[in-house]
């Protein structure tokens, strides 16, 4: 491998990391803000899947896409307000609620998405921050949604507020222990329910990333179980905000390695580079698993964990 | 009313069960009745006839010889895959790779078919080891899965989904290179096993011996689960693992042998895809039963027995699909709409259990 | 082995000669038998408005719909599982349907075969070009060769494209998808020879971001005109198009999506094959085997040129669908593939069904099948 074919993989893995960790921030930072309640909502598929759809008719109808944006974050809130208020009848079980609401949400985002299959919805404008650079893929690299800085910026809020804000103080103690937090007069219930709702909006905003940035259209095929495995990020990311940051871009960043090495003339076992990211994940899962500072940050009431 | 009936029949130990067991079908079936109820708003706000839609559900479904085999056919593989599902989970593990399972387990027979087809080996040896091999394979996806649970703390559910990917890029990887049948040009498959290695169908009808396995199957394991030390242990561990533990029962085993169990239910319903369907192994074989076998096994609440009615339900409604999306003019999403619906309302009627008096009258007094 | 082969080309010699005679308003075509009606099924792979292969298909059904004695009835999403046995069947047993459209690949073989033998009185029909005489008489096959198109995207690319380094996205290494590979080529390298077609496959029929990173991926590469062979090519275009650089289409006219970079698109025409069956089933006829055709019985055509062709282009591109239209081979060996090995060695017929293998990528692709 020449140094040339080495820096352009290297870039693409940027690129990459760039245009498609933003949708796994998103729906992680939403699940870790549930789970740090002490409930898992494993629905967030269908969050992001309607909130693509949503995103993109409501961009087609009214020609702003910021309003799509919006709209789709609502869109999970709907979802998971559901989710929330069903969960907090006793003996329900989170998991599989998680499992009904995604085959719901998905059902009804094909239902009524059939008429923005073709048409062309306003998009969100990429900042082009890579004007410095004589390298046009770089520049293109650096081409970057704001979308991306809103889920940084996020990441970094809902970290302070966790550490430093009484909601944040309450949503932890709720998660670590129900009964400590009744004993100090919160009611876990409202608390959990508008976790799960504040979850589930900031999935539906990474679902109108998907349609309205990158790949930026809307059709049936288009998330691939993207937001069970941001799901399953919030593990790897120990419920810690900051690195949800980090686990998103490494994502992004693996799923561009199958495509670029191919780009560069590497293209025997394709499936296996393509699958790259699951791979990786599981190892690091793996590798990260059972250390004595992954059971202390884990949510105390979280069932997938006991 | 709950009195008086409580009063006639004594509080017996009989009348205890039977209304248990009563609660266990009319919970369910209520909350079918309120989602039923449900979508006909969502019908009605479409501007379409819900009765017609029911109607065509029970013709398409249930209504003629043809539409019961049909019902009874596309059922086969979601009782294996809701079993492979349901086992695990009495245990407290939500394997989610039984998709995965089915993949790998039937890419595995159709793997090991073609020497023995090329050598012409005996029919029934032959399908022996084509079971065998499905079943192996679907097991040691979900088994490394328990084990890295037991002995690593992996969440389960995350890594059997992360597997089935993984399982569907390796069966692609040889489909598409070394195993692929020359003559398979536009749909890459392995080489088909041949009319004579395939499972034909039950005698009288046009359904694969599939169903009939998945049928036995469902009973055996209801026995090993609910009649056996071994599932008693094993609900035990569900229920409380830290307990199951300090009494010195052998979670670890346990985790692995359901973990075993359901990967190989869904290598069977692999098996069957290959040997009664395809006659080979190809993409195709990613049809998505893997999971709504999830949705099967989480209303049938585990209960292997339960998994088969329900799979016949939802073999139902795929098969009243077609007759709605041609009679109706409507879109292939409103039976995942239907699906979605049905589901949550049945877990939220969960809530109902041990709640309703009629129920529960007699027992704990 | 080579039996099969002949008798098979000359079946597709004689279906495309019925065609012929059938397209013809002749005085003395048979003579209809008692004119029972229709009803006909038709069942697709995906949903009817997936701007891609199923709307292109569920488009061009319209014109069925308008014939008095026709019944349409259609299914869509119907997975090339036992599902399409069971759709099928249901549409036969519920429906009265007596005549089958499937359209897509993985229908035909078990599944149409079996039921082709189960159901001797229903007509069944498929879009791909399996059939052959062994097979049950009352099913067939229908197919438009749309690598002829890509040759003339190819054309047009060459000429529009700066640097001769062309990109294509493709879903998985078939043949369909490998000729429409090859003959981009060597349209490409008709008008200068020293062209390059890298590819890059997604390993899927739909994968959107996949679709997307790939895309990145060769203009980073250097190509400056990308073209796609997958589902849905509205990302591949939608992409080229935001990064600047040219793009032909496939399946549907994407040149709306594209206003600054759109050469022109490589599209299947079925409403001409429709028309015929409608012409034939007003008239009470059954319909043929075979029906296969390309460029010479307009079963295939090119996109409107976008702003992204050039003059010379659009006069190049123009004058080879002309030559495709009188019979111009496009497979003129000898011809190597990109390992070296010679694959063609003499002229092919267009239409000729050893085509219908090809498992190689010609010297000149970047790229690898495995």
């Amino acid at each position: 491998m020449t140094v040339e074919m080495l820096t352009t993989i290297l870039i693409a893995m940027l690129g990459g990391a760039i245009r498609v960790s933003t949708p796994f921030m998103f729906v992680a930072l939403g699940e870790t803000i549930t789970e740090k309640s002490g409930r898992i909502n494993l629905g967030l598929e269908g969050n992001l899947v309607l909130g693509a759809m949503v995103a993109y008719g409501v961009s087609y109808e009214t020609g702003n896409p910021w309003l799509g944006v919006l709209c789709a974050g609502l869109s999970g809130v709907f979802l998971g307000l559901i989710h929330g208020l069903i969960c907090s009848l006793p003996r329900v079980n989170d998991i599989a609620v998680g499992i009904a609401m995604m085959t719901f949400g998905i059902g009804v985002a094909f239902f009524f998405g059939k008429p923005y299959i073709q048409p062309s919805a306003p998009r969100l404008e990429s900042l082009p921050l890579g004007g410095w650079s004589d390298n046009s893929a770089l520049r293109s690299a650096l081409e970057i949604n704001p979308l991306f800085f809103v889920g940084i910026i996020a990441a970094v809020a809902i970290w302070w507020m966790l550490a430093n804000t009484r909601p944040g103080v309450i949503l932890r103690m709720v998660g670590d222990s129900e009964p400590s937090a009744r004993a100090m007069g919160v009611n876990p219930i409202r608390v959990r329910i508008l976790a799960t709702a504040a979850g589930g909006f900031m999935a539906g905003v990474g679902g109108a990333f998907l349609s309205l940035s990158y790949p930026g259209s809307w059709n049936e095929g288009l998330s691939s179980g993207q937001g069970l495995m941001a799901v399953a990020l919030v593990i790897f990311a120990r419920w810690n905000p900051l690195r949800c940051i980090l686990a998103a871009l490494l994502f992004g960043a693996a799923g561009a390695i199958g495509p670029a090495l191919q780009s560069v003339g590497i293209s025997q076992g394709y499936y296996f580079f393509n699958a790259a990211p699951y791979i990786l994940t599981l190892f690091i899962m793996i590798a990260s698993a059972r250390s004595g500072a992954r059971a202390a940050v884990a949510p105390g009431e979280l069932s997938i964990v006991k | 009313m709950a009195d008086i009936t409580t009063g006639s029949f004594g509080g017996g130990a009989s009348t205890v069960r039977l209304r248990a067991a009563l609660e266990k079908i009319a919970i369910p079936v209520g909350a079918l009745i309120v989602s039923a109820l449900l979508f006909s708003v969502f019908l009605l706000a479409l501007g379409k006839n819900p009765l017609t839609f029911y109607a065509l559900i029970w013709q398409g479904g249930f209504a003629s010889s043809f539409s019961i085999q049909n019902t009874l056919q596309r059922a086969a593989p979601l009782i294996l895959t809701g079993l492979a599902f349901a086992v695990p989970a009495t245990i407290g593990l939500t394997m989610i790779g039984a998709e995965g399972a089915l993949v790998l387990g039937g890419f595995a027979a159709a793997a090991i078919a073609v020497p023995l087809v090329g050598a012409e080996a005996p029919v029934a040896l032959t399908m022996l080891i084509m079971v065998a091999f499905a079943m192996a394979a679907g097991a040691m996806l979900t088994m490394i899965a328990g084990w890295l649970r037991h002995a690593r703390g992996v969440n389960e559910t995350i890594s059997t989904l992360l597997l089935t990917y993984i399982a569907i890029a390796t069966m692609n990887f040889f489909v598409e290179g070394m195993l692929r049948d020359p003559n398979s040009a536009n749909k890459p498959s392995t080489v088909p096993i041949g009319d004579a290695y395939k499972v034909g169908t039950i005698p009288g009808t046009d359904v694969h011996w599939g169903l009939a396995a998945g049928l036995v199957l469902a009973v055996l394991l209801y026995f090993l689960m609910y009649r056996t030390t071994f599932g008693f242990a094993a609900r035990v561990t569900g229920g409380n693992p830290r307990a199951a533990l300090a009494q010195g029962l052998p979670v670890g085993k346990l985790i692995l042998t359901c973990a075993a169990i359901s990967g190989a239910c869904a290598g069977l319903a692999g098996y069957y895809e290959v040997a009664a369907i395809h006659g080979q192994a190809n993409a195709s074989l990613v049809a998505g039963y893997g999971f709504t076998g999830i949705l099967v096994a989480f209303l049938a609440r585990q209960n292997p027995l339960a998994v088969v009615p329900v799979a016949i339900l939802f073999g139902a409604l795929d098969a009243s699909g077609g007759l709605i999306q041609r009679r109706m003019d409507l879109p292939d999403a409103t039976i995942q709409v239907l699906q979605g619906l049905i589901f949550v309302v049945l877990l939220a009627s969960e809530t109902l259990t041990g709640r309703i008096r009629f129920f529960q009258a007699g027992a704990g007094k | 082995m080579l039996e099969t082969k002949i008798s098979r080309r000359s079946i597709l010699k004689s279906g495309a000669a019925g065609f012929a005679a059938a397209a013809l308003p002749l005085g003395f075509a048979t003579r209809a038998m008692a004119q029972t009606p229709v009803i006909l099924g038709v069942v697709y792979v995906g949903p009817r408005d997936d701007f891609g292969w199923n709307q292109a298909q569920s488009v061009a059904i319209e014109v069925l719909k308008t014939v008095p004695n026709v019944t349409v009835i259609e299914e869509e999403n119907v997975p090339e599982t036992d599902a399409v046995t069971q759709s099928m069947e249901s549409m036969i047993n519920l429906d009265g349907a007596n005549l089958i459209l499937g359209t897509s690949f993985g229908y035909f073989d078990p599944f149409m075969i079996d039921l082709a033998k189960k159901y001797p009185d229903v007509q069944f029909r498929h879009a791909a070009p399996l059939w052959n005489d062994t097979m049950p008489m009352n099913l067939g096959s229908y197919f438009a060769y749309l690598n002829q198109a890509h040759y003339v995207n190819g054309v047009a690319a060459g000429l529009s494209s700066p640097t001769g380094k062309l990109g294509f996205v493709a879903a998985k290494p078939i043949p369909t998808v490998l000729s429409n590979i090859n003959s981009f080529l060597l349209g490409a390298r008709s008008v200068n020879p020293a062209a390059t077609v890298q590819v890059i496959f997604t390993g899927e029929w739909s994968m959107p971001v996949r679709e997307a990173e790939a895309a990145n991926a060769l203009v980073d590469a250097g190509c400056d005109v990308l073209t796609c062979h997958v589902d849905g090519p509205k990302v591949v275009i939608e992409t080229a198009e935001s990064r600047g650089v040219k793009c032909c289409g496939h399946n549907a006219d994407q040149g709306p999506l594209a206003p600054n970079g759109f050469i022109t698109g490589a599209e299947y025409k079925w409403v001409t094959i429709y028309s015929m069956f409608a012409d034939m089933l007003a008239k009470g006829e059954t319909l043929p085997n075979v029906v296969v055709g390309g460029y010479h019985n307009d079963m295939v055509q090119n996109s409107a040129y976008g702003a992204g062709a050039t003059p010379e282009a659009i006069a190049a591109a123009d004058a080879a669908i002309a030559a495709l239209k009188g019979g111009m081979p496009i497979y003129v060996g000898p011809l190597k593939d990109n390992q070296g090995n010679l694959v063609i060695e003499g002229t092919m017929d267009n239409y000729d069904p050893v085509l219908d293998g090809m498992s190689y990528l010609l010297e000149g692709v970047i790229g690898s099948t495995t």
